[in-house]
Parts: structure tokens; sequence; C-alpha cells
């Protein structure tokens, strides 16, 4: 599946409340990492489908859940399990290091 | 996992100004090259700069990211391939090259040019590691934004901090340049233009010897490199500008590197140690690392490059190697370049 925008108003009930972990991109447009980690987000929400959400949220529109989490560099790319914040990846990584991040959660998971 | 049977005329690793001009002039000359542009670090260093005002050709500046667009886009015009791969392992000895990427695919080539550029210098402090991404970054313009009214320690005295503080100002209160020394090695134009602005503050001969804070920055240590003294500057930010070091680890062990680890070349030519392997840009240049120094010299490797493999070519007895399709016999190959030496 395509990765889910996530805006304040919805990061509880589409994050928080998700039945699976969910990895949130915490973003912006003037960040250059972080629309070259953007494809290869796509590419990880496809390949492991239903097992994990990948969420993006603008940190631009969104000072309240950015502030919350104290977000100060993008992007940083953090994975709630059951609510938690289970990881927190500071800095775009190429593919094989956020699959191996990934298959760490999911590890935990099942 | 692809294991490439072909083998390409020419591999370029790297995709600054270095690696796509290399690749422009590689692709014009029929090279069908393979760009190897990274999957995250693309475009090089200027993807993280706001305005170049200092490329030739742009009398009203040019976005970093932009100009790199327009690199890549110019390469790919002419026939580039470029790959959103890292080379992970490089294997430059012989005849027939082979680099390794992170997707798991194997490129084999005849040549290869080294364009891998620099990579941003840290402190080297362990509170740098720990609080990296907690207030201490490297690149003013993806975070600059989080830090908004606050008090942000820019530490460096090149141009790259000069911009990066002059770029901060736009969302801090108060903007401290910590320079170990007391004078700038920042152009004229970017210090006057430092020195200007009302938001700026210097703290001379200081030198960062811890950054405070639990979960995130606090302050900064600073100690006088005159007097030994140490004090506290408080600071919720904390950029470090205070240059770059080669990016040479794949090649140590097999390219001849100086004690700082940029790559050698022969005389005023791109050619390394080893026969078929060129390298340029930030790679190789201690001294002047500008986009378009390093985009010169990425036309001399195309050249230098184009020249290899045409005497290759011919030493082999081969019509051309440029743009064929079939690949001349990699057996053949020792046989050439024996010749080539004789």
């Amino acid at each position: 599946m395509a990765t889910v925008p996530v805006t304040d108003a919805t990061f509880r009930t589409e994050v928080l409340e998700s039945d699976v972990p969910v990895l949130v991109d915490f973003w912006a447009t003037w960040c250059g990492p972080c629309r070259q980690v953007a494809p290869i987000l796509e590419e990880l929400s496809e390949e492991y489908g239903d097992r994990i959400k990948i969420a993006k949220l603008d940190t631009d529109a969104n000072p309240e859940t950015t502030g919350a989490y104290g977000i100060v560099s993008i992007p940083t790319l953090n994975v709630y399990v059951g609510g938690e914040l289970q990881k927190s990846i500071v800095g775009a990584r190429p593919k094989r290091a956020l699959t191996e991040e990934i298959d760490a959660v999911l590890a935990t998971t099942v | 996992m692809t294991e490439q049977q072909t083998v390409e005329n020419l591999i370029i690793v790297g995709s600054g100004p270095a690696g796509y001009t290399a690749a422009i002039y590689a692709a014009r000359a029929g090279l069908a090259p393979v760009v190897l542009a990274g999957s995250v670090t693309a475009g090089g260093a200027l993807m993280n700069t706001t305005e170049v005002e200092n490329f030739p050709g742009f009398p009203e500046g040019v976005m970093g990211p932009d100009l790199m667009e327009s690199l890549r886009a110019q390469a790919e015009r002419f026939g580039a391939r470029v790959e959103w791969d890292d080379a992970t392992s490089l294997d430059l000895a012989g005849p027939v090259k082979t680099v390794v990427t992170g997707n798991g695919d194997t490129y084999r080539a005849r040549a290869v040019i080294l364009a891998t550029g620099s990579a941003y210098r840290e402190l080297g402090l362990d509170d740098e590691k720990r609080l990296s991404g907690r207030g201490v970054s490297w690149c003013a313009t993806c975070d600059g934004f989080f830090f908004r009214d606050q008090h942000i320690a820019v530490i460096g005295g090149g141009d790259s901090a000069m911009e990066e503080a002059t770029f901060l100002t736009r969302f801090a209160e108060k903007v401290t340049i910590v320079h170990r020394r007391d004078e700038l090695r920042a152009s004229k134009i970017m210090a006057d233009r430092a020195h200007n602005d009302p938001k700026i503050e210097f703290a001379w001969n200081s030198e960062v010897t811890g950054i405070g804070g639990e979960s995130k920055v606090e302050s900064v240590t600073l100690r006088d490199t005159v007097t030994g003294e140490e004090r506290v500057l408080p600071a919720t930010g904390l950029f470090v500008a205070i240059g770059h070091e080669p990016r040479s680890e794949l090649l140590a062990g097999q390219i001849d590197l100086d004690d700082e680890g940029y790559v050698q070349v022969v005389g005023r030519t791109t050619a390394t140690n080893l026969p078929g392997v060129f390298a340029c840009g930030d790679l190789v240049d201690h001294t002047y690392r500008q986009a378009i120094t390093a985009a010169g010299s990425g036309c001399s490797a195309a050249l230098d490059a184009q020249r290899y493999l045409t005497e290759l070519a011919d030493a082999a007895g081969l019509e051309g190697l440029a743009g064929t399709p079939e690949a001349p016999n990699p057996d053949e190959l020792p046989e050439a370049l024996a010749e080539l030496r004789a």
C-alpha cells in the first residue's frame, strides 16, 4: 500500500491507535534529504504491504505533533508500535539500512 | 540483485558538479556512462545550500538543488544513465573494474571516474554524537526552521559557516559564530555580510570542548585558545560548519591517498595510480573546493577516460569502444594494456 499523509488532527487515530506498527516520516518541502528518502519510503511501503504503515507528516503544517515529539532535525523517521515510540531514526538513510531497522521492529512485534 | 554481464565503458561514482560534468562529457563522447549518484546523498554538497551566487553563468544566482537538477538533466539528455544507488565496494585494479552497490547490483566497466566528493567534518566530540539530531545539526537549510527565536551557535570560520549563520538569522533570535582563530577564512563578501548582520555575534579564539544538555542541546562549552579559560555559552542549537573530509574510505589500499585522505593524481591530469581509474572534484582538491573547480575537473576526468578507452580500443584492434553494445572480450584487455605500456 502507498504511504499515507497524517496531520495533527489525524495523528492519534492513524498512528497511535493503529493495529500495525507505523513509521512516521517527519519531513518538510525545503529539506533536500527528505525529498531523497521519499521514493525509498514509497517503495518500502509497497514492499511491506499490510505489515507496517508508512505515514508522512509535514512538519511545517503540523507543528503540534512535531513539537510534541521534540523533532528538531529532519528527516526524522519515528516508529510507533501500539501507540508508543519505539525507535527514532534521524537523517536520511539508504534503503538497505531502513529495511534492517524495519525488520528489527517487526521481529519484536510478531 | 543483478550480476551484470555486460562490461560498460565507464562508471562514474558520484553526482556532484564533478560527477555530472564528467557524465555530460562522457555521454557526448558516446560512452554511455553509468552514474552511481547515491541513494540519499545524490546531488552532492550543493543540495544542502540555498542560493549559489558564484557559479558562473547565473547572474541572478541559482538554488543549489536546481543547479544539480539541471546538471543531471543535461547529462541524461546525452545518454548518461543515472542510478540512485550507492557504491559500497570497488575493485579497481585490472582491466575490468567492478563496483557493487547498496541495492546489491554489480557493475563492471573498463574505466571508472571517482567523484565522491567530501562529507562534513565532525567536531569529534562524544556529546556531538549523543546530541546529533537533537540540537546538533550539519544542515542549516533542513533544520534551521526548528530553532525559531532561539540562540544558535555556528561553529566555523569559512564561507560555509558564514552562509549557514546568515541563513539561520531568518529563524534565530541570535546567532553566535564560534571560530578558533581571531580571523575568518571566509571570502570578504561573506565575512562582511556576517559582520554587518545585527543578529550575528562572534566568539573568537574559541574551541568547542563540550555540548551540554540531557536530551537536547542546552549549551556549548568553549575553551579560549589563547588563555585556556573555559566558559559556557547558552545555546539551544549547534550547527557545525568546520569543513569537509574527502570520501575516500572505500579506496584505501587500492588508490593512492595523501595523508589527509585525498586521492592523489598524476600531475595535472585526473589519472590515479591505477590505469583506467580517474578522480576529480573535492575527492582530490584540497585547495579550491568550489562547485566550478569541481565541474572543471569532472570535464578533465571524462576527457582523460575517453582518451584511455580510445587507446585501449586501438591497442585491441577494435573499431571503437564508444557506444558499442557488444563489449570486447575482457580476456583480450590485459594484452591491450601490456601493449600500451610496452
